[in-house]
């Protein structure tokens, strides 16, 4: 294992993380079990309560996340001098087995966490817990998500060898590569293009007519994910050859460095807001109908709506902005 | 959501009046919390300097040093290696390098020695380090003397004091001309320190290097990402060190934290019990305990990296130089050069602001959910 501050800070938030979250999925399953509204026992009681820490747990969990998202970042992109043939995070993160599946399991985790606390949210503007059993259920399924980030991490880390061969982004993100990074980055960057251009077109219509007739919600969580996607498939593809105006340079950590004005923080936080915003909007599609969160469920899933369409409209204008000014230019 | 916002504001402003009016209590419990984020602090901003520093030092380094090594030891390299590595293919340049150290017993010093192969250093003088200067009490123009291997004295002129702007690597080092230097350590005339090679593209050293050590199987060639590398991990292995150990400090604060939080005052039980009955929900008095950590943890890392900021790049960190940089009687005289940035906040935050917030958390909970009326009447 390699000692630096910044690995045992990880270390230590995600066994953090992953110990709130056990306690957590503890009082979630007690709730589950034996909620009763009806009842006014002391235990009814104590689990009404509960559902107050459990919130705290799961809010103070997204945010150790997603610091520790970037810290994740930044500590690999810190350690590629460290690993012969490494030139920034994406050949750390190659050095050990592990690497990509802790950092795309913090994204996921990320987006889960942030649909969670909306769907928390939703459940506290109505009076009689609507939401309780799909909160807690659904939270026993990100706990077990979490546990084997942490685990991934713990192995990632201590798997870390350096002087280990490893490819730099390079070579990992060059055309003629196998795996899913390669196949990304041989996308032609048309086609990626027009995909990114469709699917947050669709997502715009989509958005505008939930706005208009509070219709199509699932679509437009649906839609979200996708641009979600397409955004990061679009960063690999395009966006960073016109950023770095180096046709064969895929690599999608390096925007996040300072040469490149850390333009990389607005579009994975746009990526990830918009993300997180639209699929709540779909989440809580399920739930219009339950009769205490009739007036308040349309209006909390318009901002939504908005704060989406808000960050993924922010996103395609920083892009289309980076492709514009780019004094490269790719022939047909 | 101006609504929300509104709300959260007057809980703010409630969290940071009720803060206050506790001052003495919080006080105590801010001023341990900000030294815990200094000294971390100071830590990651001075390793990540020195880093920095070690990286600029050897941007100039050669691409590949060869060395002998004689039982395991570093041993002289013949002078006949440089003709044979300056044959091969892609080799630029090859240098050989005389270096060593020398021990004053009168001022208990230890001196790097150097030769250089300058021209305008004529046999008999010398250019030493500032480090140097001050610990000999010598200027430009002055006498030194050294006691050579046959303890004979050698007497040299200092021509000049090297530049305040290399004192990090040069303020122990005294240069001498090739000669002189020979004399000094009686060395035979035909072997060096070691050799500096230079290569027109850096991509074809590993492949010289395995060409070295195939020819002199007793060679070790060096690689200057070697070099950095090996920096790196010495420095992040320190800095990881100390982390360890203060990571103990730190839980020990947060187990402060936790107590502190836990055990409510009558005063504050009576408070919130009020509160309550006046129609603060639960969520109003939690979001109120969490805002009253969040005043504190953010007070703390604000002020204990502002601290930490000046004690480094300032007053370049004597509490832990000693630790992190080595020892020695001829310490440099020198300013880091600052860097602060994403990597290091983020790695403070995580370290620093996040177990006290979950120290908080819980006992946070517990006084929000108080019952109002056991409350009031305790």
């Amino acid at each position: 294992m390699i000692q630096q501050p910044g690995v045992l800070a990880l270390l230590a938030a995600s066994a953090l993380v992953a110990a709130f979250l056990a306690l957590a999925a503890g009082f979630g399953l007690r709730i589950l079990r034996r909620w009763d509204l009806r009842s006014g026992s002391d235990l009814q009681l104590a689990l009404e309560r509960e559902t107050y820490l459990v919130s705290t747990l799961v809010a103070f969990a997204l945010a150790a996340e997603v610091v520790s998202l970037f810290l994740f970042v930044f500590t690999a992109d810190g350690l590629h001098g460290r690993f012969a043939g490494a030139m920034c995070a994406a050949g750390t993160l190659n050095a050990a087995p592990g690497g990509y599946a802790t950092l795309l399991l913090k994204v996921a985790n990320c987006l889960l966490a942030g649909v969670w606390l909306i769907l928390n949210h939703a459940d506290t503007r109505g009076y009689d817990y609507p939401l309780i059993r799909a909160k807690y259920a659904f939270l026993l399924v990100l706990a077990p998500l979490v546990w084997v980030e942490a685990f991934l991490a713990f192995r990632y880390f201590t798997g870390l060898r350096a002087e280990v061969i490893t490819s730099c982004c390079g070579s990992l993100f060059s055309q003629g590569q196998g795996g899913l990074a390669g196949d990304l980055a041989a996308w032609p960057e048309r086609t990626a293009m027009a995909v990114l251009a469709a699917v947050l077109g669709a997502l715009f219509v989509a958005g505008g007519v939930l706005l208009r007739t509070g219709r199509g919600g699932y679509a437009f969580g649906l839609l979200s994910g996708l641009a979600f996607l397409a955004g990061t498939a679009s960063l690999v593809s395009f966006v960073s050859v016109y950023l770095y105006e180096l046709p064969t340079h895929h690599c999608p950590f390096c925007c996040l460095q300072a040469e490149y004005g850390h333009v990389g923080y607005l579009l994975y936080g746009t990526l990830l807001g918009g993300g997180i915003a639209g699929l709540g909007t779909g989440a809580l599609m399920p739930f219009r109908r339950r009769a205490s969160l009739a007036a308040a469920l349309p209006a909390l899933q318009r901002r939504l709506v908005l704060a989406a369409l808000l960050a993924f409209g922010l996103f395609a204008l920083v892009v289309a902005y980076q492709v514009a000014t780019s004094s490269l230019r790719l022939g047909p | 959501m101006p609504g929300t916002l509104r709300r959260t504001r007057s809980i703010l402003d409630f969290a940071l009046a009720s803060l206050l009016r506790r001052k003495g209590r919080n006080a105590a419990l801010l001023g341990v919390y900000t030294l815990v984020v200094f000294v971390a602090a100071s830590l990651v901003f001075f390793t990540q300097a020195v880093k920095r520093e070690a990286h600029q030092v050897l941007a100039d380094a050669p691409g590949l040093v060869v060395q002998r090594t004689l039982a395991g030891r570093q041993d002289l390299v013949p002078l006949a290696w440089a003709d044979w590595v300056r044959g091969l293919r892609g080799v630029r340049s090859v240098r050989p390098r005389w270096w060593g150290y020398y021990y004053d017993g009168a001022f208990g010093a230890n001196f790097t020695v150097q030769a250089s192969e300058d021209a305008a250093l004529p046999a008999g003088s010398a250019r030493i380090g500032a480090g140097a200067a001050r610990i000999l009490r010598v200027k430009e123009g002055d006498l030194i003397t050294l006691r050579g291997h046959d303890n004979l004295p050698l007497l040299l002129t200092v021509q000049g004091i090297l530049s305040s702007d290399s004192e990090l690597v040069a303020s122990d080092l005294l240069l001498l001309p090739r000669e002189d230097f020979q004399t000094l350590f009686g060395l035979p005339p035909d072997q060096a320190t070691d050799l500096a090679v230079d290569v027109a593209n850096p991509r074809e050293l590993p492949t010289l290097a395995a060409k070295i050590a195939e020819r002199y199987p007793e060679a070790r060639p060096i690689l200057h990402s070697e070099i950095l590398r090996t920096y790196d991990a010495i420095f992040d292995w320190r800095g990881g060190l100390l982390v360890a150990v203060l990571m103990i400090a730190v839980l020990c604060f947060a187990i402060f934290a936790w107590d502190r939080a836990a055990g409510l005052s009558a005063e504050e039980r009576r408070e919130i019990g009020i509160l309550k009955s006046i129609g603060w929900e639960t969520s109003d008095v939690l979001l109120l305990k969490l805002l009253e950590g969040l005043a504190v943890s953010l007070t703390a890392f604000l002020s204990g990296c502002v601290l930490a900021y000046g004690h480094v790049f300032l007053f370049s960190a004597p509490l832990f130089e000693g630790a992190l940089k080595g020892w020695s009687v001829l310490y440099p005289r020198y300013r880091l050069v600052p860097v602060v940035d994403g990597y290091q906040l983020s790695l403070l935050f995580l370290l620093a602001v996040v177990p006290y917030t979950a120290a908080t958390l819980i006992p946070g909970w517990r006084a929000a959910t108080v019952d109002p009326d056991a409350a009031m009447r305790s």
